[in-house]
């Protein structure tokens, strides 16, 4: 069978700074990574390709750099790269994402054979919006299965495909049909080290790096800020509160103290909240 | 009065500035619709949350509040469609059939985008559930409108557009997004980002019917099963009164004890920064913040996590924010109301034990008296 896994190269959240004047992200320096929910998609994909035969290929949609995470992804043990890359996605939304990454894939369909599945991460760190695995999924018509957590089975004569998807309060039983988009949840595997020889053939392998037009979108205005209907109009940091936190200095001070001084500015502020916590602590 | 709003719109600045004026089949486009989320009878909190936030919104545009109840056919869905009115809504639309009994995507999306091109809603409001965002996702790419995900504010600008404020990359930053030419406007907020509004005790006003258009046989996903969580040891985080969570400033991992010590000596949940879950510390449904459980609490106490913005937006909404922290200049001694500066690790076992003698049987007998 054959696999599509969706990635973002995206910054390493943990780095990130905010220029303290200006308020603008500190970008410079900031290591960059596999967004940490797709590798959980990415070892999905490359399982079920190690059950059922077939190949994988892994897409983004990014500025030429993005190549590097493509590069990791093959070295994983993914079998083709392909990044999608041209000055005319700048500055989409999760719409224009979509459409771009969703012409993509059939563009991918007609050259490398039509993809049983297709996967996505739950959702990126640096975006956290979750809206491109459906929105991919509406575009292709694909069968949508959001938050699975594990695939018991897939029979691929019959085209059918059987999913634990997770849901509020607990989890759903399904049974789907494929071509399916399934966006991973994390934790639900074990992502791989990948072995010597996919690293050989990481480094040796052609990413293949494909325009707006090699990707076959003729429609230039459903791309990059022409074709996303939202706009970003303010980035701003957060205005402290207007009272600043009281602070109690604890320097050279013994803890014992410390503990019932605060205690004690605490129930000022709440006088209710001693019958609360007194009441919950009760065994 | 909406009219008089949107016939003065404010010269904007930046991209938004380049706003056209709204094609002419947006035009008639009116009212705020929130959907409220029913399932395995119950309506989860988070859809009252939204009929509070959408109330405000609607009176600002001086339009109508409009609930959507899908379900099944039945009492349990025709009391959800009552409680949409005692918690705000002006009508709801409703829409009955079996097979919407348990949610599947394409049920639901039909369900909600012809209720959307037959009624025309200007903007349109989703829990960010596991449920809210699978149906939000696919509804607003059936419709090509903008979605904005997981806002912690919204609003109503001066010409009428939705404000849809959330935080970006990565939670550093908060940034306000319009979906300027299109419609609706549709936004998710999480559950606990707004405050829950009082419930009237409200007739049940004008229900709007509408007919499936899809049958069981048109539906090519099968639910097979559903297995509930056990609900021993499971986190009940976003609805706790009082929470204490710990951050990297504790150092290691064996250090959650001491948070976990305090949480038990004063009846609290326990919970984390997202620091501590992407080290494996900690289990996803302990993490607190924008991407973990947003927390309402009536005492928050944040032991050596330094505040980012993304965990702030998590715990802005609890009574009494308490910090203890090392650092006095971390972020969040910004949005605390107390604060302590001291090592979490060598004061946690101290306080734990002064809320235990404060708390002692004898204390509260002295209480009671």
């Amino acid at each position: 069978m054959h696999i599509v896994v969706c990635i973002k190269q995206v910054p390493d959240s943990a780095q990130i700074r905010v220029h303290p004047v200006t308020n603008t992200i500190m970008r410079q320096g900031v290591p960059t990574i596999i967004n940490p929910y797709d590798l959980f998609a990415l070892e999905e994909a490359l399982r079920l390709r190690d059950t059922y035969g077939g190949e994988v290929t892994v897409l983004t949609m990014g500025p030429p750099m993005a190549e590097d995470a493509l590069r990791k992804a093959l070295g994983y043990g993914a079998d083709r790269a392909v990044l999608l890359t041209d000055r005319y996605f700048a500055g989409s939304d999760t719409l224009a994402t979509s459409y771009a990454l969703s012409q993509a894939i059939a563009k991918v369909g007609e050259t490398f054979g039509t993809p049983d599945i297709v996967f996505t991460g739950k959702q990126t760190i640096d975006g956290d919006t979750a809206q491109v695995g459906p929105g991919i999924a509406k575009r292709l018509d694909l069968m949508q299965l959001t938050y699975v957590a594990k695939i018991p089975s897939i029979d691929l004569a019959a085209g059918e495909i059987k999913v634990e998807r997770r849901c509020e309060g607990g989890t759903q039983m399904l049974q789907s049909r494929l071509p399916c988009l399934i966006t991973m949840l994390e934790g639900t595997n074990e992502v791989r080290r990948g072995s010597l020889e996919d690293a050989l053939y990481a480094a040796r392998s052609q990413v293949l790096r494909w325009s707006a037009a090699d990707a076959g979108i003729d429609d230039l205005t459903r791309c990059g800020l022409r074709g996303s209907p939202t706009v970003v109009k303010r980035v701003f940091a957060p205005t402290a509160r207007a009272e600043k936190a009281a602070l109690i200095d604890a320097a050279e001070r013994n803890l014992r103290d410390l503990a019932d001084e605060l205690i004690a500015a605490i129930l000022t502020r709440g006088p209710a909240l001693e019958q609360e916590l007194a009441f919950n602590s009760g065994e | 009065m909406s009219s008089a709003n949107r016939e003065a719109p404010r010269p904007a600045s930046g991209r938004a500035g380049t706003k056209k004026e709204l094609p002419d089949h947006f035009k008639d486009y009116r009212h705020v619709w929130v959907f409220i989320e029913l399932e395995r009878g119950q309506v989860h909190p988070v859809s009252f949350e939204l009929l509070g936030e959408g109330r405000k919104l609607a009176d600002k545009l001086g339009v109508e509040l409009a609930g959507i109840v899908l379900g099944p056919p039945g009492e349990t869905t025709q009391s959800a469609v009552a409680e949409a009115f005692a918690y705000g809504a002006d009508l709801v639309y409703n829409v009955e059939a079996p097979l919407l009994a348990d949610y599947r995507n394409e049920p639901f999306t039909k369900a909600m985008t012809d209720l959307v091109n037959a009624h025309k809603p200007e903007i349109l409001l989703l829990g960010a559930t596991t449920l809210g965002r699978d149906l939000a996702g696919s509804v607003a790419t059936t419709l090509k409108t903008g979605l904005t995900a997981d806002c912690t504010e919204l609003d109503v600008d001066t010409d009428g557009s939705l404000a849809a404020t959330r935080p970006t990359f990565g939670g550093s930053l908060l940034c306000t997004i319009y979906t300027l030419n299109y419609r609706p406007q549709m936004a998710t907020v999480r559950p606990r980002v707004m405050a829950m509004p009082r419930r009237m005790d409200k007739p049940v006003g004008r229900v709007i019917r509408h007919q499936l258009s899809v049958a069981e046989d048109d539906i090519v996903t099968k639910i097979l099963g559903f297995l509930p969580d056990s609900q021993s040891g499971k986190a009940n985080l976003a609805y706790a009164d009082v929470v204490v969570a710990g951050g990297l400033g504790l150092g290691a991992a064996e250090n959650l004890q001491l948070v976990k010590d305090l949480a038990r000596a004063i009846g609290a949940e326990h919970g984390c920064s997202r620091p501590l879950v992407q080290k494996g510390w900690l289990s996803a449904d302990r993490q607190i913040g924008q991407t973990g459980k947003t927390i309402r609490p009536k005492l928050y106490i944040a032991a050596g996590i330094s505040g980012a913005i993304q965990h702030r937006v998590g715990v802005e909404g609890a009574d009494l924010i308490v910090a203890i922290n090392t650092d006095p200049n971390a972020p969040i001694f910004d949005f605390a109301h107390l604060g302590i500066i001291t090592d979490a690790i060598r004061f946690l076992p101290a306080l734990t034990e002064a809320f235990t003698r404060r708390l002692s049987p004898h204390s509260r007998d002295k209480l009671a008296s």
